[in-house]
């Protein structure tokens, strides 16, 4: 800026000299942030723009659903169904676990494992079995990694998944309303909406929450081809999943694969807007507790002693 | 760094321009920028050294969230039960920080004291550079970066007032803009040396010292909300996380300050000493304050001290954190010593008590805080958490990548507002060109 020309000259070099500076800079930055190119080059358009669930009309959901069925087709070479069964009108779910049959077999976790397109590498599951001290029900004391038979003596086994809580603090405290509960009960996630910030992750009281940390992993022909949007589709990476009482199942009338696959018959599974439904009966002739009840979740989750 | 404040010639000029033949707005505006833009990148070899360096640290992290985006977050050691790490208590104490810089405005603004007067941008420019280096810390914890537009009131699905994070979104943001328009606005007019028109910042600077504590208070309401971790659901949290934050962001200013005057800028004493006071006293609320939590977790126990027993005497054989919480008491306690005892008072030690204050809070309030939140987990499992080589780059990077914004910001700024970077007028401008 000043008008001595030897300053001019300097000024002039120190110009270009900046600009070289600058070019290297975006050079060096473009170089850094490359490997985004393998997250973008993967992401289409659609799945960019896409709405969220409870805004799509059923054009546009049919849309949605056909393409993920060929995303699936193409990333994992299997022919798979994605529905989207909603709410039975009138239907509220509740699960209840007779602790006096369940004896920490595990069956309940692997089953949950395969039905909903968990990752194998993780061998992931929406259910923690714990193996509590008996005598007390002090999760302090307990182990959800046991490799022993089962049971153990002296041991209890207290299973837990979501308990699909009447007043979640998991769907409060999302910032983008990907996660609601449905009129049948079940809190679901919307995978395609959710942005992995993970404070559902630290807001749920059960440890039911889990983070697709990477993409998961399935052998094709170990995959499900019996999904839902809204539960066991093939989730992608970098969003939260949750129980959703395999709504792809109970929604049309069938059981939960935890409870099918238990074979100590510890597992109930039910209407609770039916009077003469199992759950109900349970509530109203066993002595029946939720867990961490003082919280105020108010779980449709309930656990139970008959001896 | 070094500023050009005494630049008599131009001084000269400035004194003798009349306000009324100025440029237009329109032209003077880009000028403006223009100016600030030369500024921002001229400077000497200590200047373009530091600025080099800090853009490698910068690099290094960038290349590190690329590969976490690429690959997901199996690059960080979260897990499901730790869910939250490195990143977030990073967050936390850079809201502090953020905060932290009220205390120069309340001196300046409420108490009308001239000589803070004089510097408070420095504090309201750390705003700024603290608030970037939030945002940057929560951008990089989500799993899908490419979403963030779902989080846009009107455009996405705005989860407002649910949602603390959504308040988190907004009080943030609003912290930003209001510091922006308060430096930008006395800035330009600055340039165009006239003098400020009180209407159009004195009341955005009020708004700003109550919106200051609100970030913090928004900040721990997203801890102390969640009724399933008794580390967090404590009604002490937000008064705890102001107290610190009146510890971290003055001794981060006073280190400022003192590097400053070590460039060659003219400091007064008088806002250093100032500062110096408002630590006397927040240092002290802030150990008051963990000696109530730690009476309160360990007189009663129970299994809701489970955590705080992590973080401070270890549990089951797990005392990962335990060496960092003492050495951070031990750091405040020192820090404490120096501040307060008369006999040393001298500078110095007010700078190491500065250094160890801000390291004390780092710790407390970064990973001291958010960790024991998860261990042990609801199910009372324990599965402990120490960041991955991933972690430890993204996070020197937003740190390097906050201090450009601050070291570019004051080298703007202090020139501007010394009188020495104006405005040419018309007649300057032809005279300069002959």
């Amino acid at each position: 800026m000043s008008s001595e020309p030897d300053e001019r000259e300097g000024s002039s070099r120190r110009t270009v000299m900046k600009a070289a500076g600058a070019t290297l800079g975006l050079a060096a930055f473009a170089k850094a942030v490359q490997p985004l190119t393998e997250f973008t080059d993967t992401l289409t358009r659609e799945q960019f723009l896409q709405k969220h669930y409870k805004e799509l009309d059923a054009d546009e959901k049919q849309a949605v659903l056909a393409r993920l069925e060929a995303e699936a087709k193409a990333t994992h070479g299997v022919d798979v169904t994605i529905a989207d069964p909603p709410p039975i009108e009138g239907v509220k779910f509740a699960f209840a676990i007779n602790l006096s049959l369940c004896n920490g077999n595990g069956k309940c976790v692997e089953a949950c494992h395969r039905e909903n397109n968990h990752d194998r590498a993780t061998n992931q599951s929406y259910i923690r079995v714990l193996e509590l001290e008996r005598g007390s029900l002090d999760l302090g004391s307990a182990d959800s990694s046991y490799d022993h038979a089962v049971p153990a003596p002296g041991k209890a086994y207290l299973p837990v998944q979501c308990q699909q809580c009447d007043a979640p603090p998991c769907t409060d405290v999302c910032p983008v309303e990907a996660t609601w509960k449905e009129k049948d009960g079940i809190v679901v996630v919307d995978y395609d909406w959710c942005i992995g910030c993970r404070y559902c992750e630290a807001a749920c009281p059960y440890h039911a929450r889990r983070f697709n940390w990477t993409k998961p992993e399935i052998p094709a022909a170990e995959i499900n081809p019996n999904q839902s949007y809204l539960s066991n589709r093939i989730r992608p990476q970098g969003v939260v999943e949750k129980c959703t009482f395999c709504l792809h199942r109970t929604r049309e009338g069938r059981l939960p694969a935890c409870l099918e696959a238990c074979p100590t018959g510890a597992r109930v599974f039910g209407d609770m807007n039916d009077e003469r439904s199992e759950i109900r009966w349970i509530l109203a002739n066993k002595r029946v507790f939720v867990l961490k009840e003082e919280l105020g979740t108010k779980p449709s989750f309930f656990y139970f002693f008959d001896r | 760094m070094v500023p050009k404040v005494h630049d008599e010639h131009r001084v000269d000029h400035g004194a003798s321009a009349n306000p009324a033949v100025t440029p237009a707005y329109w032209v003077s505006y880009p000028r403006f920028l223009l100016r600030a833009a030369r500024l921002a990148t001229d400077g000497s070899f200590a200047f373009y050294a530091w600025m080099t360096l800090l853009s490698a640290v910068f690099l290094v992290g960038a290349n590190a969230w690329a590969h976490q985006v690429a690959h997901g977050m199996i690059t960080t050691h979260l897990t499901d039960h730790v869910s939250w790490g490195l990143y977030i208590a990073n967050f936390t104490f850079a809201v502090g920080v953020a905060a932290g810089g009220v205390m120069m405005v309340i001196p300046a603004y409420l108490y009308k004291d001239h000589a803070m007067h004089g510097v408070v941008i420095l504090g309201e420019l750390l705003a700024v550079a603290a608030i970037v280096v939030c945002l940057a810390f929560v951008t990089v914890d989500i799993g899908r970066p490419d979403r963030i537009w779902h989080m846009l009131p009107f455009i996405g699905r705005f989860h407002f007032p649910m949602s603390m994070l959504t308040w988190d979104v907004l009080v943030l943001n609003g912290y930003l803009l209001l510091n922006l328009h308060i430096c930008g606005y006395l800035l330009y007019t600055r340039f165009l040396g006239r003098t400020p028109n009180p209407k159009w910042y004195v009341p955005f600077v009020m708004i700003s010292i109550v919106w200051a504590i609100s970030i913090h208070t928004v900040t721990a309401f997203l801890y102390c909300g969640l009724g399933g971790r008794p580390f967090w659901n404590s009604a002490l949290l937000a008064p705890r996380f102001l107290a610190s934050a009146f510890v971290s962001g003055p001794a981060f200013l006073i280190l400022t300050l003192a590097v400053l005057r070590r460039f060659g800028l003219s400091v007064p004493d008088q806002p250093v000493a100032t500062l110096v006071k408002i630590v006397r006293v927040t240092i002290l609320v802030n150990l008051l304050m963990l000696g109530s939590e730690l009476f309160t977790e360990f007189y009663a126990g129970g299994s809701h001290t489970a955590s705080a027993r992590y973080l401070f005497v270890g549990l089951d054989g797990h005392t990962e954190l335990v060496p960092w919480i003492w050495t951070a008491i031990a750091a405040n306690v020192v820090a404490a010593v120096l501040f307060l005892v008369p006999a040393l008072s001298s500078s110095r030690f007010v700078l190491v008590g500065c250094v160890l204050a801000f390291a004390a809070t780092w710790i407390e309030k970064g990973m001291g805080l958010v960790v024991p939140g998860f261990i042990p987990s609801t199910l009372h499992e324990i599965v402990v958490y120490a960041p991955s080589v991933t972690e430890w780059k993204v996070t020197a990077g937003i740190w390097a990548f906050g201090l450009m914004v601050y070291t570019v910001a004051l080298k703007v700024a202090l020139p501007i507002l010394s009188g020495a970077e104006r405005v040419q007028t018309d007649a300057e401008r032809s005279l300069a060109a002959d």
